[in-house]
């Protein structure tokens, strides 16, 4: 505890150091993991735009998806090499909120992309997608396209306790028509229509195992929900080898996704805007080590809804403003 | 001269300060029990380790059947046909009794295919197994039991019919009846005695004096790194030969119609 | 003694069983088939015997590279992550670089051998622990993968691709067998393991450096060699457990590894084959195996949480491992 505090306090030092003398800020992203590609493109975009507002540029990661010690000490280490600002993507959304008070007790200003922290006020300020309304948006396309069929609903969700799993999965069923669901609802709802959930912790690998034992306990599956790009393509393998074919919904908006679409694997996608989320961390970063001006509150950092075929009444995009909006290669 | 077989002359080896080996020398007749006695530190199992390959003496030579020998490992002094018991039962508990007499000696399979696939042939083993325990009279019904469902006794009489069965020259026993039961010791003697009948001639090194008494045809005496004496055990009391193992008397002292 | 005719009929029809170290773990194995099936009619069918064999077949065919190792007292922590490698050598250079399929697959093959020998030469050498051996090796295979392919899963879309083969469905007389081939390889490779662990003689020294390394090496066993040999042939089974992933999954999956370790040594554990090396057969690696795709199937069918199966497999290793100590305790007394 001491050693923090002690880190802490030239980490303070440090921060009032730059702040006086005008050395170019610097500003850390701490993403959950290196792999992913979502993150990758962040991290690469706060890093293009770092360098374009002359401002200093690190980066960390955890080792995998819910490694809150890693991140963690990726917090700690920045502070003590002097960040202003930390841009963080929470794997742990309640665990990693002491750490984030001590930096901040540091003088540094902390903001979460892409995923809020709990309580979300933890941060100054949280740049992401609404995942509920991700969820929301392929749920009204889904009740749309499949309109006066009977639904059997797979959701093929992250991991137990994710907020943004959370908000998607009850997104999606919301939008199906669910009126007892909204963004406040807590824990992963349900409905008459769904018949199997599954965690798939975001992986092609596990989404199709999943969605292969989804299929035994109920072979008339039609509609399967996904929590991203990687769980769809597995829900699809499964679903080929069984020689079976249902609707399937994702959120993210990757080009491997958006192409998915194009070939018809995925009806539909929520795109979101990682470029856009780390953009706008970078520039505030560099305004809070120009004028001492945090950044407050949540900035919805925008949701688009990506279809192959528009549907009457509902407002999507096609897959060429997809790709030419995507991330990842 | 008796036919000497296994004959070392001027052994020396030293761990650092400590000289374990002091010029001793040693000679094996043939046909003969051997026992080497002596103090703790007198360079007894030094010797031993010496004579089986276990460790490379710094000095001196090694003669088997008059040519001179240097063992670098128990594998080689293996090839040259000296079997070595360990005091600590070396069997693998879990194997068979079969496998633990040929391990590492397999008896494989005919054919070009067996051979390179090293493929064993268990029938064969299990006969030969049988054959040669029942040969050394030890009886143990099945021997496609696991080694560790013998009693102490049996599983040394294993590993006594493991090294009977592969040497060409010598046997060499550590302690082979300590951690046994008078019934059970006796009854490794007795296989002791059967190896000898079977025409090898064996070294046994032990701390229990009746058991060295009953079986040994000659004592040798280890004290401070050398060899005190070589005694007759049917001409020197057992009181005499620890009163020269622990220094109390001189080896000038002794009868020479004592010595052997 | 006293009566030796009755105990050693009694003894002789023991004699005869296959290993009494694999009864328990097919109880349990059959036990928990004859649950599930009466909780959920699509249970006990064909299709789903097929499907949960083939959802198991990677971890399994890793696990044997694990049995081996176990049996000689070692344990490898790296196998999952050498796995991971090898699918991305064997993907990425196919699907990136447009080097033939069979060459990549030879290339995967040989890192992942490659990564087996390292580990051996690090135990044998310098005789250092393969528990930290294998957890070094286990960190370095996964930077390697993670810098070498920026974490993007590769999807081998060539249908006809060799590394696609394990893929191919088997039917005979009306049934299809979902990745048939997949699983015919597998149980190949367990029968074949089985048999050159009981009947060569490097499978015999393999238990024998197992059970008491110093009696193996006093009876003229070459015990490095063969820890040598063990780990480099565990290393290219995971090469062909790669490949077997590959034709499962259709992709290179830079997020596969972190868990198989624990994954192969709960199946070798669960099988019965001990910790403290020289007992165990290979055969009860593929029971166990299956017992946690079984409890996996079954829980999903009965709609259970997946917290559930995770909370069960944990139970069953360690009953499965104080079985074990207290066996080892029995027989050293």
């Amino acid at each position: 505890m001491r050693k923090i505090a002690v880190l802490a306090a030239v980490g303070a030092a440090t921060v009032c150091l730059a702040l006086a003398q005008g050395k170019s800020p610097i500003i850390g992203l701490i993403t959950k993991t290196e792999s992913n590609p979502f993150f990758v493109k962040m991290k690469e975009g706060a890093s293009k735009e770092a360098a374009r507002l002359g401002a200093k540029f690190i980066s960390a990661a955890g080792k995998q998806d819910g490694d809150n010690a890693g991140q963690v000490a990726a917090i700690e280490n920045m502070v003590a090499a002097g960040a202003q600002t930390i841009l963080i993507t929470p794997s742990d959304s309640k665990a990693i909120v002491p750490a984030i008070k001590k930096a901040q007790a540091a003088g540094v200003q902390v903001i979460a992309l892409d995923s809020p922290t709990e309580p979300a006020d933890a941060v100054d300020a949280l740049y992401a997608t609404d995942n509920f309304k991700a969820g929301v948006l392929i749920g009204e396309y889904a009740a749309a396209q499949l309109k006066g069929k009977t639904l059997k609903i797979a959701m093929l969700d992250l991991f137990p306790g994710h907020p943004v799993g959370i908000a998607r999965h009850n997104g999606f069923l919301a939008g199906l028509g669910a009126d007892n669901i909204d963004a406040d609802t807590p824990d992963l709802a349900s409905t008459p229509q769904v018949v199997c959930s599954q965690d798939t912790f975001g992986d092609q690998a596990k989404g199709q195992t999943a969605m292969e034992n989804c299929l035994q306990k109920n072979p008339d599956i039609n509609v399967v929900y996904t929590i991203n790009e990687p769980a769809a393509a597995g829900a699809f393998q499964a679903l080929k080898a069984a020689k079976k074919t249902a609707a399937i919904f994702s959120v993210d908006g990757g080009c491997e996704g958006v192409r998915n679409v194009d070939k018809g694997v995925i009806v539909a996608t929520s795109q979101q805007y990682p470029l856009k989320m780390a953009a706008l961390g970078v520039a505030a970063g560099v305004k809070y080590a120009k004028t001492g001006v945090k950044a407050k509150g949540y900035v919805d950092t925008g949701v688009t809804l990506i279809a192959k075929k528009a549907l009457a009444g509902i407002g999507s995009k096609d897959v060429k403003f997809g790709l030419a909006n995507c991330w990842g290669n | 001269m008796e036919n000497i077989i296994f004959e070392a002359r001027g052994l020396v080896k030293r761990y650092g300060q400590v000289t374990a080996l002091d010029g001793t020398d040693f000679s094996l007749r043939a046909g003969e029990i051997l026992a080497v006695i002596g103090d703790n530190g007198a360079g007894k199992s030094s010797l031993i380790k010496a004579l089986s390959g276990a460790t490379i003496p710094d000095s001196g030579d090694i003669f088997l059947d008059g040519k001179p020998v240097k063992f670098r490992s128990p594998i080689d002094a293996r090839h040259h046909g000296i079997e070595t018991v360990y005091q600590d039962l070396a069997v693998a508990p879990a194997m068979t009794i079969a496998e633990n007499l040929f391990l590492g000696r397999e008896i494989l399979r005919p054919g070009l295919l067996a051979k390179l696939f090293r493929v064993i042939d268990h029938k064969k083993m299990l006969e030969e197994a049988t054959q040669h325990m029942q040969g050394l009279k030890i009886g143990i019904r099945s021997m496609s039991q696991a080694v560790e469902t013998l009693s102490g006794g049996q599983r040394q009489g294993v590993a006594v019919a493991r090294s009977a069965a592969f040497a060409q020259h010598v046997v060499i026993m550590d302690e082979p009846t300590a951690a046994l039961g008078v019934k059970e010791g006796n009854m490794v003697l007795d296989l002791i005695r059967r190896v000898r009948e079977n025409g090898l001639p064996v070294i046994i090194i032990s701390h229990n004096m009746p058991h060295v008494f009953e079986i040994a045809d000659r004592i040798h005496i280890q004290r401070l790194g050398k060899r005190a004496a070589v005694v007759d055990p049917k001409k020197l009391s057992m009181s005499d030969t620890v009163a020269i193992m622990t220094g109390a008397m001189r080896t000038e002292d002794i009868p020479t119609e004592m010595l052997a | 003694m006293s009566n030796p005719t009755a105990r050693s009929e009694t003894k002789n029809w023991l004699e005869k069983l296959p290993s009494v170290s694999v009864l328990g773990p097919l109880m349990a194995l059959l036990l928990s088939i004859a649950f599930f099936a009466t909780q959920h009619p699509n249970f006990f069918t064909l299709t789903n015997s097929a499907l949960i064999t083939s959802q198991v077949m990677v971890v399994a065919v890793l696990a044997i590279g694990q049995t081996l190792i176990i049996l000689t007292a070692g344990i490898d922590l790296s196998c999952g992550m050498v796995m991971a490698l090898s699918t991305m050598v064997m993907t990425k250079m196919a699907v990136d670089f447009g080097l033939p399929a069979p060459l990549t697959l030879l290339l995967g093959l040989l890192v992942s051998t490659g990564f087996g020998f390292l580990n051996g030469l690090l135990i044998t050498v310098l005789k250092l622990p393969p528990f930290i051996v294998t957890l070094g090796t286990l960190n370095i295979a996964f930077a390697i993968m993670q810098i070498y392919t920026q974490a993007q899963t590769i999807t081998v879309s060539d249908e006809n691709s060799i590394l696609l083969f394990f893929k191919q469905d088997i039917s005979f007389a009306g049934i299809t067998i979902g990745y048939g081939a997949g699983i015919a390889l597998t149980l190949f490779l367990f029968t074949l393991g089985s048999w050159a662990l009981s009947n060569t003689a490097p499978g015999r020294h393999l238990y024998a450096v197992g059970n008491n390394p110093e009696a193996a090496r006093l009876t003229g066993i070459p015990t490095q060699r063969v820890l040598l040999l063990v780990y480099t042939l565990a290393g290219f089974i995971y090469g062909i457990a790669g490949w077997l992933s590959i034709s499962r999954y259709g992709i290179g999956n830079p997020n596969a590894g972190s868990t198989e370790n624990l994954d192969t040594i709960t199946a070798v554990v669960l099988g019965g084959t001990s910790l403290f090396g020289g007992r165990g057969l290979l055969i009860g690696t593929i029971i166990g195996a299956l017992i946690s795709g079984v409890f996996r199937s079954g829980l999903t069918l009965m709609g259970a949480r997946a917290e559930v199966q995770i909370l069960i497999t944990g139970i069953l290793v360690i009953v499965a491992v104080a079985v074990d100590q207290l066996s080892k305790g029995k027989n050293s007394r």
